[in-house]
């Protein structure tokens, strides 16, 4: 039983969205529940089917295995397994893995009587999964629009995607999205870093209090957020990060189709500059 | 569900505000006599000030100030000072580095001189401001976590705008002062450097920057879905482990086998923070300098496919001695 000295007494029975006591058990750390049924059945088709598309493929060159989406051509009609068909079963294998895992993650939460904040952050990631494999390739009409499964072709396809806008830089969604990423990263080291300065004053001190976390931050920046805020202000950067990515692409196509320093041209050609 | 989620304070108390913990007595007066905000009190602690200055303070404000204004007036000076077009134009304006022909010798005011200037200025105030947070811990009785995180910022900004330039022997490669001038170089160095999304170290701090979202969302979201239990007092947690911390603990440990302490998980936090500027800032180095084309060094790795080979190859000029 790999359980903690403390984790018998949390181990209840409950909670479940569906199914009742069924699969409500746990495996060694792992709780299972149905949607852990449904997690391990989604992943192990996608890894199959992912792991067939390589073995029908030119490599096994691990950086180099691809499994490209159908072609533009092919618009949103179900294609050959390997002409894009795979592609098209391990996209519906990886929404079924990540919607069963967020609901697995509502189970566990039910079951210690925590909030539902993880699930729903989580749920903002496979919405922008969504944005991206779903709802833009629709609106362009063709799932050849959605990025392939490889380690660099996937790299190739952001920087192909980019260059399609001319410069993707001057995405005013994927400037407020950067931002918001090295805003997130920013706060992040503030955080951990001041936390462990805290607890780790060095050598024969005295561990010290929030009191002084909050004065060290007004001593340097007149403001401290406080324990509390901290991880609201956390979670709210971190969740606008994901939520301005998915708007920075699903704008790119059926929005706008031009060249993004282009966009920029209304700000230039206001009737109040005068002339 | 519509039950209490702890995303915003709904009721605020008030009482006297904090003036912070005893400052030994070396140190400077606080100043600015604090006040509430109820906005950010929405969010977080509605107290803001007082602030402690102190001269390094001083000077590290004094000099970014400084380095604000000659940007901004340079830019000023390109629209010939009308401010309208300073405010119509402020996105595409720059303030450029000195040409290539200069190297790393010292430019005439109005030909990348004052860039230089600028960037001196900057980073004797980002230097400065550096010693402060350390010296503010010190003061403090805390340790100097927030420094060394810093530290890594500070690294990556001298690598793009110090190191490198002077490893590639002129002031020509550093980045300009702009908003859409500094995207452009971001673009330019990538492509002339075979495609950064090839650099490795480019994409670890990929990773670490997109871990970093991803930590600090699971990590707030846990605190705040045990708050109920007191999750958000960490440092009490860390000494004395609590019902929050065994329920944030066993949530990850049921979900994905495994999960951090209620301080490790700090810990986590600080290295993958740590590291997207600390790894970043060693592929931008290695642009130019080691490596010329990140495209080509991926291929004779293995990691990319070359494409087949249609035309007869053209030599870079730049690898013939032509200066641009």
């Amino acid at each position: 039983m790999a359980m903690l000295s403390f984790e018998r007494k949390y181990r209840v029975r409950g909670g479940t969205l569906i199914g009742g006591d069924l699969f409500d058990f746990w495996v060694g750390p792992f709780y299972v529940g149905f949607f852990g049924i449904t997690t391990v059945f989604f992943s192990l088709v996608g890894t199959a089917m992912i792991l067939w598309g390589a073995a029908m493929g030119p490599t096994w060159n691990p950086w180099q295995i691809n499994i490209a989406p159908p072609d533009i051509s092919n618009g949103l009609k179900m294609a050959p397994m390997l002409a894009g068909g795979l592609w098209q079963v391990i996209t519906v294998c990886a929404l079924g893995a990540f919607v069963s895992w967020a609901l697995r993650e509502v189970e566990i939460c039910r079951k210690l009587g925590m909030g539902l904040h993880v699930p729903v952050a989580f749920g903002f990631a496979i919405f922008a999964y969504f944005t991206l494999q779903i709802i833009r390739p629709v609106l362009m009409g063709s799932w050849g629009h959605a990025f392939p499964y490889g380690i660099y072709s996937h790299l190739d396809w952001v920087s192909n995607t980019g260059y399609q806008y001319l410069h993707f830089h001057y995405n005013p969604a994927h400037m407020i999205a950067v931002t918001l990423f090295f805003a997130t990263t920013l706060s992040l080291s503030l955080h951990g870093a001041l936390v462990l300065s805290a607890t780790n004053p060095g050598n024969g001190q005295v561990v010290k209090t929030p009191e002084h976390e909050d004065t060290f931050f007004r001593d340097s920046i007149g403001y401290s957020v406080g324990t509390l805020g901290i991880h609201r202000l956390g979670l709210f950067l971190a969740l606008a990060a994901v939520w301005f990515s998915a708007l920075c692409i699903v704008i790119s196509g059926p929005f706008w189709t031009r060249g993004w320093p282009e966009w920029w041209g209304w700000w230039l050609n206001m009737p109040i500059w005068g002339r | 569900m519509a039950e209490y989620q702890n995303l915003f304070t709904t009721v605020q108390p008030t009482g006297p505000a904090s003036m912070g913990v005893p400052l030994p007595p070396e140190d400077a007066e606080r100043i600015g006599p604090p006040f509430f905000s109820h906005l950010a009190g929405r969010l977080g602690n509605a107290q803001i000030g007082p602030i402690y200055l102190g001269w390094l303070g001083l000077a590290s404000l004094i000099l970014g100030t400084l380095a604000f204004n000659i940007i901004g007036f340079n830019m000023l000076a390109q629209v010939d000072w009308n401010p309208i077009q300073l405010i119509r134009q402020l996105f595409w304006l720059a303030l450029d580095p000195p040409a290539p022909k200069y190297g790393l010798s010292i430019a005439p005011l109005n030909d990348g001189g004052w860039w230089q200037i600028t960037g001196f200025m900057l980073t004797l105030s980002v230097l400065l401001w550096w010693v402060r947070m350390y010296r503010r811990a010190t003061q403090l009785g805390l340790g100097h976590h927030v420094a060394w995180a810093f530290a890594a910022a500070i690294w990556l900004f001298l690598v793009c705008g110090f190191f490198r330039p002077v490893l590639m022997g002129s002031w020509a490669e550093s980045v300009p002062f702009g908003i859409f001038p500094h995207l452009d170089w971001t673009a330019a160095i990538s492509l002339r450097y075979g495609n950064l999304f090839y650099n490795p170290f480019h994409a670890l701090s990929i990773v670490f920057l997109y871990g970093s979202v991803l930590l600090f969302a699971m990590h707030g979201a846990t605190i705040l879905a045990v708050g109920r239990y007191g999750g958000e007092r960490e440092i009490e947690q860390i000494i004395d482990r609590g019902t929050a911390s065994e329920r944030a603990g066993l949530f990850w440990r049921w979900t994905m086998g495994y999960n951090a302490t209620m301080e490790s998980v700090h810990r986590w936090a600080w290295w993958f923070a740590v590291l997207c500027p600390l790894v970043g800032g060693i592929g931008i180095l290695l642009t130019g300098t080691v490596v010329d084309n990140w495209y080509l060094w991926s291929v004779k790795h293995h990691v990319v496919p070359s494409y087949p080979a249609m035309w007869v190859p053209t030599i870079d000029p730049a690898l013939l001695g032509v200066k641009p």
